[in-house]
């Protein structure tokens, strides 16, 4: 199957008693961005480093680029990269040393090890930190380089776990441009985050896991129908008046989720135009003072709540 | 290329590396000469005095230290791999189609470097203190050698036990051990000077077997020790080489 990047079927991996991956599976087309959101200790990162043949499955069929990655890791290590959790680097050395070194490594010889170096360094912005050793880097500047040292050979298929966990917002969108500017280049992207957020933001397609498979699978706009089509949010002045506007308001309680902390009620539509009239008006009937009210499609927040079944956490007991 | 070229070339970038913290870290490669150095220097002049020793005490204590440094060299081993294996920059080596155990070939590689600078700087300030070489050339080669053959066994000791244990706090306890077990030895004082089992101890630990035949080629009396200080390193590494290989392979798991 020339246009999947990466195949999982039914991957297994038990750490003692504890099922990091339990039946997972995934198929990623070519040349997209594909997100693997969910929650620490989901198994994403069990995935990332199975797929990139650190970690060997206990069992289930895996290829990447059309190779095994436990028959035939060598030929999977030609054809990806790797942007973990944290900076695989020397730190102790500079960036143009860390990519010469691991391009040598790649085996693209000294001469075009050098030219590689000069191109990363420049795409990534990173030409004029001369011989700073990679320790005395921000954040953002050695999530790039590790970014750059992982697309050395233009890799037919990246795996970025959790790219920007630790970054402030000026380093994560360093990170999500580059990531943008990758995918034209027909590269596979495998996105592992819990940053709902990011997903939306890169992904082509989204895999929801949770406990060590996948519960839901498809696109953003997808997975956000599915969850139940569009809703209205409604913010008062007073938090003591949100019962009294649940019971006046025409919508199934089931539906309705309120927060008082932020003073919000939330409820599932079907009429968007009918919803807005009807609670505008119901709340001036009763004197109940609104400061905002707003149709919306739900976040990709509450479809990973509602499909990994823990949505308690936005619900607030009434 | 085939792969058995990959390996060779693998390991070469791998030393590289390893050269370039050197030239990165001047200081520190400074600092890891002069500690024997001073070493020698405190046991030479300050509490020394050799006890049980006939003959000059510099002569016995030079190839003694030379042994001694040799063997320290297994806590500078451990540091160098522990902290390899914490760095998140492994898991980057793992995923890329280098050969396997060049990481461990570029480590082996640096750490005989760095021993071969130690012994020339402590053979230089022992001839300043008056340690003289009897023995012939041959005898002399011989002995550094003896000495590197010994470092060499005690480097993939050294590899076996970070991979084993794998954290800096273990790392401690091994250089805390290091020293009595250094210092049970003949480096220092003539194991005839001590009570019987202490000098039946010290006879049987390794680092004695190379301090006495390297001992007797730099003095130019004779060979007979030489077997047990080839043997002895050999058997270590027939021991800790493929246990140390086999670990690393396994870190995948």
């Amino acid at each position: 199957m020339a246009d999947t990047a990466i195949t999982v079927e039914g991957a297994h991996k038990k750490y003692g008693e504890k099922k990091a991956l339990d039946g997972l599976d995934l198929r990623v087309a070519r040349g997209t961005v594909h997100g693997v959101l969910g929650p620490n200790g989901a198994g994403k990162t069990t995935l990332v480093r199975v797929l990139s043949t650190l970690l060997r499955p206990d069992s289930g069929r895996i290829e990447v680029a059309g190779h095994d990655v436990v028959t035939e890791s060598r030929a999977v290590r030609v054809r990806i990269g790797l942007l973990g959790q944290h900076a695989a680097l020397d730190e102790e050395l500079g960036g143009r040393q860390n990519l010469e070194l691991f391009g040598r490594l790649y085996h693209l010889g000294a001469r075009h090890a050098r030219v590689r170096a000069d191109e990363l360094l420049e795409r990534f912005g990173l030409t004029d930190t001369g011989r700073k050793a990679v320790r005395q880097y921000s954040g953002g500047m050695r999530r790039r380089l590790d970014l750059a040292a992982s697309l050395i050979t233009d890799p037919e298929v990246l795996f970025l776990d959790e790219p920007t966990t630790g970054l402030d917002p000026r380093g994560r969108a360093e990170v999500w441009t580059a990531v943008r500017s990758l995918v034209g280049g027909g590269t596979t992207v495998l996105l592992a985050t819990q940053y709902l957020e990011e997903a939306d933001q890169l992904a082509d397609r989204i895999s929801v896991v949770d406990a060590g498979r996948v519960v839901a699978d498809g696109t953003a706009d997808e997975l956000k129908a599915a969850t139940g089509g569009d809703r209205i949010d409604v913010v008062l002045r007073d938090a003591g008046q949100l019962g009294a506007a649940v019971a006046l308001l025409p919508f199934d309680p089931a539906g309705v989720r309120v927060d008082t902390d932020r003073r919000l009620l939330s409820a599932p539509v079907t009429d968007r135009m009918a919803a807005l009239s009807g609670v505008v008006r119901a709340l001036q009937e009763a004197g109940i003072e609104a400061e905002d009210v707003a149709l919306r499609r739900p976040t990709l927040d509450e479809v990973f709540l509602h499909l990994t079944g823990d949505d308690r956490r936005v619900k607030e007991p009434a | 290329m085939t792969l058995s070229t990959y390996a060779l070339t693998d390991s070469w970038t791998m030393t590289r590396r390893e050269l370039a913290h050197w030239a990165r870290q001047p200081v520190q490669v400074v600092v890891s000469l002069v500690f024997p150095v001073m070493l020698l220097l405190m046991f030479g002049y300050l509490i020394g005095g050799g006890r049980g020793v006939e003959g000059s005490y510099i002569d016995y204590l030079v190839p003694g230290m030379l042994a001694l440094t040799m063997a320290f060299g297994l806590e500078g081993t451990m540091i160098a791999v522990t902290q390899d294996l914490n760095k998140g920059v492994i898991d980057r080596f793992r995923t890329m189609p280098m050969a396997n155990g060049a990481v461990l070939v570029g480590r082996s590689a640096a750490d005989m470097l760095q021993s071969a600078l130690a012994l020339t700087v402590m053979m230089a300030v022992g001839y300043a203190l008056g340690w003289r070489v009897d023995g012939d050339l041959g005898a002399f080669l011989g002995a550094v050698g003896l000495l590197l053959l010994f470092r060499f066994a005690m480097l993939w000791i050294g590899i076996h036990l970070a991979l084993v244990a794998g954290k800096p706090e273990m790392v401690q306890a091994v250089q805390i051990l290091v020293w009595p077990i250094g210092f049970l030895s003949n480096a220092l004082a003539h194991p005839g000077s001590m009570p019987d089992w202490l000098g039946t101890a010290v006879e049987w630990n390794p680092m004695s077997r190379t301090a006495t035949a390297v001992r007797d080629l730099f003095a130019g009396t004779g060979t007979e020790h030489v077997g047990a200080a080839v043997v002895w390193p050999l058997v270590l590494l027939g021991v800790f080489f493929p246990l140390a290989v086999r670990r690393f392979g396994r870190l995948s798991k």
